[in-house]
């Protein structure tokens, strides 16, 4: 017993290290944040939708109609202009503006359906977003059912379909300037996350296999002891780092496409029965688009590779090359599950500032965005993802002229050149070398 | 010509100050040898020598090149030998040493250092199997092999036959005697005193990060009053 007590404590000690414990502990601290977000606009669908209505009926079958909004939701505005409507609802943060039209007790009592027209006001293309229309959906269905119990107890003689099913929708959403006639801002969500789905996924994939490559590659080096011989040959760093760079991409791009082609066909399988043609509402997207996401793609590729070659240099072995990849396997979950889950433009603004600043986020969302034409967003995450590549690869070239490259660690000596403002803060090393 | 001429040179991690400021020059063509207890600083020593560690003050020349400014330079000449060096397992020993080479020519100029590495290993048919299947000694010759193969100007070598057998490093020390005949300046550290009194024309003993004696090895015999280096070697020490 004393033996396994004393392996186990030996084990422990040699596991639980800050290398191990930190990521755990941001993650925890991250998807707790994330959790938060996602949790906060659960609570906001739980509360009355906020709507506004038109009754341009005016008659018993569409006042109980009414009745029911006005008990289950929040009504900002009850008039009979559709653009005032809108507005008042755009004021309030309001989901849909229901008009009922002059007709629709004379449809009903025709024997036809009456037509609800319902239109709704998207305001994010999260899965989370989509709920509050979920909560219109349930309102709209029980004024449905306010009309079929008023019919009931008029001994109305009409059909006993038409009774039970006395409206119908007829839907139109509005979402980021795009007026889409005919399909409902959770038709559009579903389609926007089978595309949430599979990017995000691609480039999480990529990212972890080709990361993984970049980080271990150095752990090897110092592991198998050719570092040395490697650093002593007439090549240069910045050539070293690149090549080792552009080797671990490829195999991981390599990785990367047979684990997405099995991925593919799972995917396909599932999305080959959506009845849905988005293109007919204009989402889709054309040749610069296609361009602006590969450059996304690449540059979002590039930046990890550069994290990790420069985390890669802290690592003393393959064993602790393989810890090290756990923040980059962080970076590329957050912004998967926040794509999968939020808007990005309808998001607090620190969760904003948060996926803006990890470079892998632009790729994810980039289809998304160029879908509802916001080059903007798009451009300047390009911008902001080469500029991330551009720096961390400098820092890379630098951090592999150093000491810090062979001892695994930052020296009070090991400050000299041109990034030496940078490091000393990262490391908080304020004294500078004796010479 | 001098090789390396060191002036004031001081290696400091932190507080810990590895090398206590350590001067002496090694000229063209010689052996020179670097010894001194565990920790004295040899190794430290050499990792600045070959750019791999950064001078922390001091001045250092290689063949009249600034170790601090043109280390790129430095690199194009000199062949380092770490002693606990690995060489890539997934390749070949050939593959090995073509990869090498291939840093230092093209074209037929590599099929000449491959051939002069293939040929100081020895290995015979062995040299087209995979590194990981060779035995340390075969490893180390290999290595021993593409350190030399290049013809360095200055060849740093720590512990030359680590791991080696009797007869193989033998092999290796007049290996290594030919080279410098041949004009490629060596400066190694060893903990073998029988190799470095046998092979070195001069030796700096080193310790604790300072140089405390420098000398032909009859000269140092013969200031001690001592019969071999390793005599010299205690003696100085304790």
């Amino acid at each position: 017993m004393k033996s396994v007590t004393n392996i186990v404590k030996k084990e422990v000690r040699e596991l639980l290290t800050p290398a191990t414990l930190i990521p755990i502990i941001l993650m925890a601290a991250v998807f707790g944040s994330l959790g938060s977000i996602i949790g906060g606009a659960g609570d906001e669908a739980t509360r009355p939708p906020v709507i506004g209505v038109i009754d341009q009926d005016d008659t018993v079958l569409s006042v109980a109609a009414c009745q029911t909004l006005n008990t289950s939701a929040e009504v900002v505005y009850n008039g009979s202009s559709v653009s005032e409507g809108l507005t008042s609802l755009d004021e309030h943060g309001g989901v849909a503006l229901i008009i009922i039209p002059s007709d629709f007790t004379e449809s009903i009592m025709s024997n036809q359906t009456g037509e609800l027209q319902v239109i709704w006001i998207m305001k994010g293309a999260g899965l989370i977003d989509s709920l509050s229309s979920s909560s219109v959906d349930m309102i709209l269905r029980s004024a449905s059912t306010s009309i079929s119990k008023s019919l009931i107890d008029q001994h109305s003689s009409l059909n006993s379909t038409i009774i039970l099913s006395p409206t119908v929708k007829s839907e139109t959403t509005i979402f980021k300037g795009k007026e889409m006639a005919g399909i409902s801002p959770g038709t559009i969500a579903g389609f926007l996350s089978q595309q949430a789905f599979v990017v995000p996924l691609i480039v999480v994939m990529v990212i972890i296999m080709a990361g993984c490559m970049v980080i271990s590659t150095v752990g090897t080096e110092k592991e198998n002891k050719t570092l040395e011989t490697l650093l002593t040959l007439p090549v240069r760093r910045s050539s070293i780092v690149f090549g080792k760079l552009a080797g671990s991409a490829i195999v991981g791009l390599v990785m990367a496409v047979i684990y997405m082609v099995g991925l593919g066909y799972y995917t396909s399988s599932i999305v080959a029965g959506a009845p849905v043609d988005m293109a007919r509402y204009g989402l889709t997207l054309n040749a610069l688009d296609y361009v602006l996401v590969g450059i996304s793609l690449f540059l979002g590729l590039l930046s990890a590779l550069a994290l990790c070659m420069l985390l890669g240099i802290f690592a003393k072995n393959y064993k602790s090359a393989q810890t090290l990849t756990m923040p980059i396997t962080l970076l590329a979950l957050i912004p998967m599950f926040a794509v999968m889950m939020l808007d990005f433009n309808t998001m607090p603004l620190v969760g904003q500032v948060l996926l803006f600043a990890i470079p892998f986020t632009h790729p994810m969302m980039a289809i998304r965005s160029l879908m509802f034409d916001d080059y903007t967003l798009v451009i300047g995450g390009i911008a902001y993802e080469a500029a991330f590549a551009f720096i961390t690869m400098a820092i890379a070239v630098w951090a592999f002229r150093k000491d810090i490259l062979l001892t695994g660690r930052l020296r009070k000596g090991d400050d000299k050149g041109p990034l030496n403002p940078l490091w000393r803060a990262l490391f908080k090393i304020n004294r500078g070398r004796p010479r | 010509m001098t090789a390396i001429e060191i002036k004031d040179m001081v290696k400091s991690y932190g507080s810990f100050h590895a090398i206590k400021g350590i001067s002496f020059t090694v000229n063209q063509g010689e052996i020179f040898g670097l010894i001194g207890p565990n920790g004295a600083g040899k190794t430290t020593t050499l990792r600045v020598l070959s750019t791999l560690l950064q001078l922390t003050s001091g001045q250092v020349k290689i063949f009249g090149h600034d170790l601090d400014h043109e280390a790129d330079e430095i690199r194009r000449i000199i062949s380092y030998l770490p002693e606990d060096a690995g060489a890539y397992k997934n390749l070949t020993g050939r593959g090995y040493l073509e990869f090498i080479a291939a840093f230092f020519g093209d074209g037929r100029r590599v099929e000449e250092i491959v051939r002069k590495g293939i040929e100081i290993t020895n290995l015979g048919e062995r040299i087209n199997d995979k590194v990981e299947t060779y035995s340390k000694g075969m490893t180390r010759r290999l290595l021993v092999a593409r350190a030399l193969m290049i013809e360095p100007k200055l060849a740093i070598l720590d512990e030359l036959t680590s791991g080696l057998d009797v007869l193989n490093s033998q092999e290796i020390r007049k290996l290594a005697k030919k080279t410098a005949s041949e004009g490629t300046t060596i400066l190694l550290s060893s903990h073998n005193m029988l190799e470095v009194e046998l092979l070195c024309d001069r030796i700096a003993l080193i310790n604790d990060g300072r140089i405390v004696e420098i000398g032909t090895p009859d000269e140092l015999k013969r200031r001690h009053g001592c019969s071999n280096i390793e005599e010299v070697f205690v003696k100085v020490v304790a």
